[in-house]
């Protein structure tokens, strides 16, 4: 909002007497959030609670009974283990070039969608594709793609002469993660190219006639009106796409299974291995509510950034 | 406004391109739904089967359900089953996010911005976190094994996402018009009824298509929660096509490209309103 | 920036909650989170009760896998017409399912029978989440049943479930790329002779890549390095109970798996695939040996789904310098610690692995009973494998069993894959998967 014209006096003031807190307004947030907040925390406070609990003591047994008291040792217990630090390496990584692709991508085809383009319909349609898929499917089915005996990637590469003999595509740890990323930004851009095109609505075409007038080249129009207007949908996509990152499970439970070498293994597939494979629930309650802390720091990074600070009520 | 020849070839190059990624895939996995199971294993490509076979599907629409390692006929039901959940909670995840997602953005309270990050922190928890205690909660509830207990699961969810997103894009509606409503004697619940919900329509409407298909795509809860076709999801069913000893990717991608076809339908049906034309006097400048 | 309007006097009346409350509310429930911490775990209720013997049970077994569901299904409706007042509910989940909801529901009570992994006995009992059987098995299954069988559900000398679907890995090949190559099928025996074999089907062009594995990074990978292992002389663990498979035959193992890719006679997908990649490759005719479970010998026959069939021949697990053992896959049938109704858990479970019943369903899953093999209509439904698994079923080698295995499993299956993808020597590899293991050992 901090880009919205000058107002006038009476208009402003007007504003400032509706903005002003009352009992009411806060009687009328308690009444519209209610609803909300049965419906998040009715079932889930008491799990939430009780997670929180365990992270504190050294329970590896899902079954009640008296179990050691160690504080935030669970907490800390990250730093003596050794495989933590390449998992929060993949990860990072992982979110980072995937959330930026995703970006990149997502805003270059919510512009195309946007411009003059014959039967429209037709090609934004084709963006739901991928979408519409289910993790599962799209997971197996790149896995299948990659596969380094039969699969089509291989197969394409050679039909278009490009390389004969087959590659190993989940067959070496940084090249699995970077396949993986492949599959995720494949699929999860089409949210993000409509998140965007919901934002580039909101742009009033007059604004770009305005700036042709002024002599504004494209990619200047683009660099100062676009993205500044659009600076509050990129901000949106950037916190939930960076907050599903961290969570991703099952993509690469389907691709990889964490492997080759644990070289895609990411936290929230960590959180998994350690909670339920290896039944460690205090170790794997205090890497989940980790996961929580820092995808909040990430996303006060962002919001800070963009000065999208009124978002998450940060100002 | 006109724009240059170049110009229109250009975008339209780049859709064609554009057009082409989002295909092959897709492209290769119905090819791949209707090849026998030794094409796929062969060790050329065959890029198109030499006998196509539509009996991956023809197992899913007519086998009989019930007994039987019948995954195929299970799979119709799990399809109704996702249908019934992700759209029970979509419904529910919207009307709650779009009223409370207003509380965030135009009002002011106390404890504001403690209850935007607690929702939030529960959307941010994986889900591992939170199985074995909401196991036990749905146990019970007796809510294990249904579709009402999915839903209430995904609710938690897709609630605080709805929430989060909303509040964004009423804030990115200029508030001139509410106030206007206001001044007008209207009263804030009237104000958000008539004058923002109709405006915030392209926000609800990517918000509903997001939320659904988080609860669509659902593998973990669904995968610990149900255990019959009562409750199972598709992308349960679909885990179950693969065992440690049987695999056809044929019939994951036959029931792939089936479990696309819902969203899809629904995203055709609303996209028109999502970047439908501007209502007047409610865009910036 | 707006002022914050909502610090007026008149806020501090009225239903909006107030600082205080707020205060009060947090207090309580961290009262209340402080006495659920006495008893902190999942919750639910802890130890069950035998039951009267009646009643409904649920039963929590495998889709898919040795015995069909079609099988389990018709196993149980005889079960339930010889006893009339116990019903039986199924659950057939996936495997990779049937760990993780065995342990989400355990502090519920959902499941009275579950099927477990030969690697899960240590693990769900010490936590309490299956029960310890020992008093009620009769010692004349110790003799009668096969030894690999009895070991299945045992940690620590206490029993903790029946064996019920017995499984090792055998060795595949196709006598038609022998032939074409040459080579002796005698040479199959030896690891030797299959590492010698392979070289010249390679060096012939017969095949490109004539062994594949189940390499990937799953549990999958040591059960083949098990098998090696064994062949080799090594062992998991020495008799203190201390890493020792970086030393000897482990080592050794592990430099044979991976000096076979680098000699090319390996398939390099082998570090992605798990069993059912190693069938889709055979079945395929693009590899002339692999090892795999029993499941296997029927689909690459299968003229359906499978382009060598009538060429495929299934053999014991070669010998090595150290024997040649096969790697214990087996699945057993276990009560619930938690369910109220184990006395009728116990009697569904003693039918399903009683003699006549699994005789009855060998063709789908060989039976654990020493005698059934001797059984003409036994060694009828499947003649050539029954021949093997006789002699393989009898010699098996069994994964660690101690209660974390699955942390060390997972240590194991990276350093594993470390050294097959090159990145680090067999040794090193090695001996850092035991660091990591003596650590997770004394945990």
């Amino acid at each position: 909002m901090s880009s919205a014209p000058a107002q006038t006096a009476p208009a402003k003031k007007a504003r400032r007497r509706l903005r002003v807190g009352g009992k009411g307004e806060a009687r009328f947030a308690f009444m519209l959030l209610l609803p909300a907040a049965l419906v998040v925390f009715g079932v889930v406070l008491y799990p939430v609670a009780r997670t929180f609990v365990v992270s504190l003591f050294n329970v590896d047994s899902p079954l009640p009974g008296s179990y050691p008291f160690v504080g935030i040792s669970n907490y800390t217990r990250v730093f003596h283990d050794p495989s933590f630090y390449a998992v929060v390496g993949h990860t990072f990584y992982f979110t980072l070039v995937s959330t930026g692709a995703e970006l990149v991508l997502g805003i270059a085809v919510a512009l195309l969608l946007n411009a003059p383009l014959r039967a429209r319909w037709f090609w934004r349609s084709l963006v739901v594709l991928p979408w519409a898929l289910p993790t599962i499917v799209n997971g197996a089915l790149w896995r299948w793609i990659y596969n380094g005996q039969y699969g089509a990637l291989n197969g394409l590469l050679a039909v278009l002469h490009v390389s004969s003999t087959p590659q190993q595509w989940l067959g070496s740890p940084f090249l699995a993660l970077n396949m993986v990323i492949v599959a995720d930004v494949w699929k999860n851009t089409s949210i993000v190219v409509f998140f965007i095109l919901a934002g580039l609505q909101t742009i009033s075409p007059d604004l770009y006639e305005a700036a042709r007038i002024d002599g504004a080249g494209a990619w200047a129009a683009f660099r100062k009106l676009t993205l500044p207007l659009l600076a509050p949908s990129i901000a949106v996509v950037l916190v939930l796409r960076t907050i599903e990152a961290f969570k991703v499970f099952d993509i690469i439970y389907v691709m990889t299974g964490g492997g080759p070498a644990s070289g895609t293994q990411t936290v929230a597939f960590y959180t998994y291995l350690q909670a339920f494979s290896n039944q460690l629930f205090g170790y794997g309650a205090a890497l989940a509510y980790l996961i929580v802390l820092s995808v909040f720091a990430l996303a006060m990074v962002y919001l800070r950034i963009l000065r999208q600070g009124q978002m998450a009520g940060v100002q | 406004m006109t724009h240059s020849r170049h110009y229109l070839v250009a975008i339209h190059v780049a859709a064609v391109v554009m057009a082409v990624v989002i295909l092959l895939p897709f492209a290769w996995l119905i090819i791949s739904s209707v090849s026998p199971a030794t094409d796929l294993v062969s060790s050329h490509i065959h890029w198109w089967p030499a006998h196509p076979t539509l009996s991956r599907y023809q197992a899913i629409f007519t086998s009989s359900v019930g007994g039987g390692d019948n995954v195929a006929a299970n799979f119709r039901l799990a399809m109704v089953n996702s249908l019934i959940v992700a759209g029970a909670t979509t419904a529910i995840s919207v009307v709650v996010g779009a009223l409370g997602g207003y509380a965030f953005a135009r009002l002011r309270f106390r404890l504001r911005r403690t209850s935007l990050f607690a929702f939030l922190a529960v959307y941010m928890l994986p889900p591992i976190a939170l199985v074995i205690p909401l196991y036990l909660a749905l146990a019970n509830l007796h809510l294990l094994d249904t579709k009402t207990g999915l839903v209430l699961t995904y609710c938690s969810i897709v609630t605080p996402f709805c929430l989060w997103t909303m509040s964004n894009y009423y804030l990115s509606l200029p508030p001139d018009l509410e106030d206007a409503a206001r001044v007008d004697g209207c009263t804030r619940l009237g104000a958000l009824m008539r004058v923002v919900l109709p405006l915030a329509r392209p926000g609800l409407l990517t918000t509903a298509m997001f939320g659904f298909l988080l609860a669509w795509d659902e593998f973990l809860y669904a995968l610990i929660f149900t255990s019959t076709s009562n409750a199972k999801t598709i992308p349960v069913a679909i885990a179950e096509f693969t065992g440690k000893y049987s695999s056809d990717f044929g019939l994951i991608a036959a029931g792939g490209v089936l479990a696309a076809v819902p969203p899809v339908l629904l995203a055709l049906a609303f996209q028109r309103f999502i970047v439908g034309g501007l209502t007047s006097g409610a865009v910036k400048g | 920036m707006e002022p914050n309007a909502a610090t007026q006097p008149s806020d501090r009346v009225g239903p909006t909650p107030t600082r205080r409350a707020v205060l009060a509310t947090g207090g309580g429930l961290g009262m209340a989170m402080f006495l659920a911490a006495c008893g902190v775990g999942g919750g639910g209720s802890a130890g069950g009760g035998a039951g009267s013997g009646k009643g409904s049970i649920r039963v929590l077994v495998m889709k898919q896998a040795g015995y069909s569901e079609d099988d389990i299904r018709k196993m149980t409706s005889s079960f339930q017409g010889a006893n009339p007042d116990i019903t039986v509910t199924l659950d057939l989940v996936a495997y990779e399912a049937l760990h993780d909801k065995t342990v989400a529901a355990a502090p519920a009570g959902t499941y009275d029978v579950v099927l477990i992994d030969v690697i899960w006995p240590a693990e769900f009992g010490t936590k309490r989440i299956v029960a310890d059987v020992s008093s009620k098995w009769p010692a004349s299954w110790k003799q009668q049943m096969l030894g690999g069988a009895v070991a299945t559900p045992q940690y620590a000398s206490h029993f903790y479930g029946v064996p019920w679907i017995l499984d090792t890995k055998y060795l595949f090949f196709n006598t038609a790329h022998l032939a074409k190559a040459k080579v002796d099928p005698a040479q199959m025996d030896t690891w030797d002779g299959v590492l010698s074999a392979a070289r010249t089907l390679k060096a012939s062009g017969v095949t490109k890549y004539p062994l594949v594995w189940s390499w990937q990074q799953a549990e999958a990978l040591i059960c083949d390095y098990a098998t090696l292992l064994g062949a080799f002389g090594g062992k998991f663990l020495d008799a203190a109970g201390k890493p020792a498979f970086n030393q000897g035959g482990g080592v050794q193992a592990l430099e044979f798996m991976h000096q076979s890719i680098v000699d090319g006679v390996s398939n390099p997908t082998s570090t992605q695939s798990l069993e059912e990649d190693v069938r889709r490759v055979f079945s395929a005719g693009q590899a002339s040996m692999a090892l795999n479970w029993t499941y296997m010998y029927g689909m690459a026959n299968d003229p359906k789904q499978s382009q060598v069939s009538g060429h495929v021949e299934i053999g014991q697990t070669p010998s090595g310098p150290g024997g040649r053992p096969g790697v214990n896959g087996s699945m057993a049938l276990a009560v619930s610690a938690n369910s109220q109704k184990q006395a009728a858990a116990w009697k569904y479970v003693t039918y399903l692995t009683s003699q006549p019943v699994q005789d009855k369903y060998a063709v789908s899953s060989l039976p654990v009973w020493k005698s059934s093999y001797e059984d003409p209509a036994v060694i009828k439904t499947n003649p050539a494998v029954v021949a093997q698994a006789k002699k393989q079923l009898a010699d098996l080698i069994l994964r660690p069993q101690v209660k974390n295995y699955n942390a060390i499993s997972q240590v194991l299956q990276t350093e594993i894959q470390n050294a097959l993808l090159g990145k680090k020597a067999a040794q090193q590899a090695l001996n850092d998967a035991a660091d990591r293991a003596s650590t997770l050992l004394v945990s």
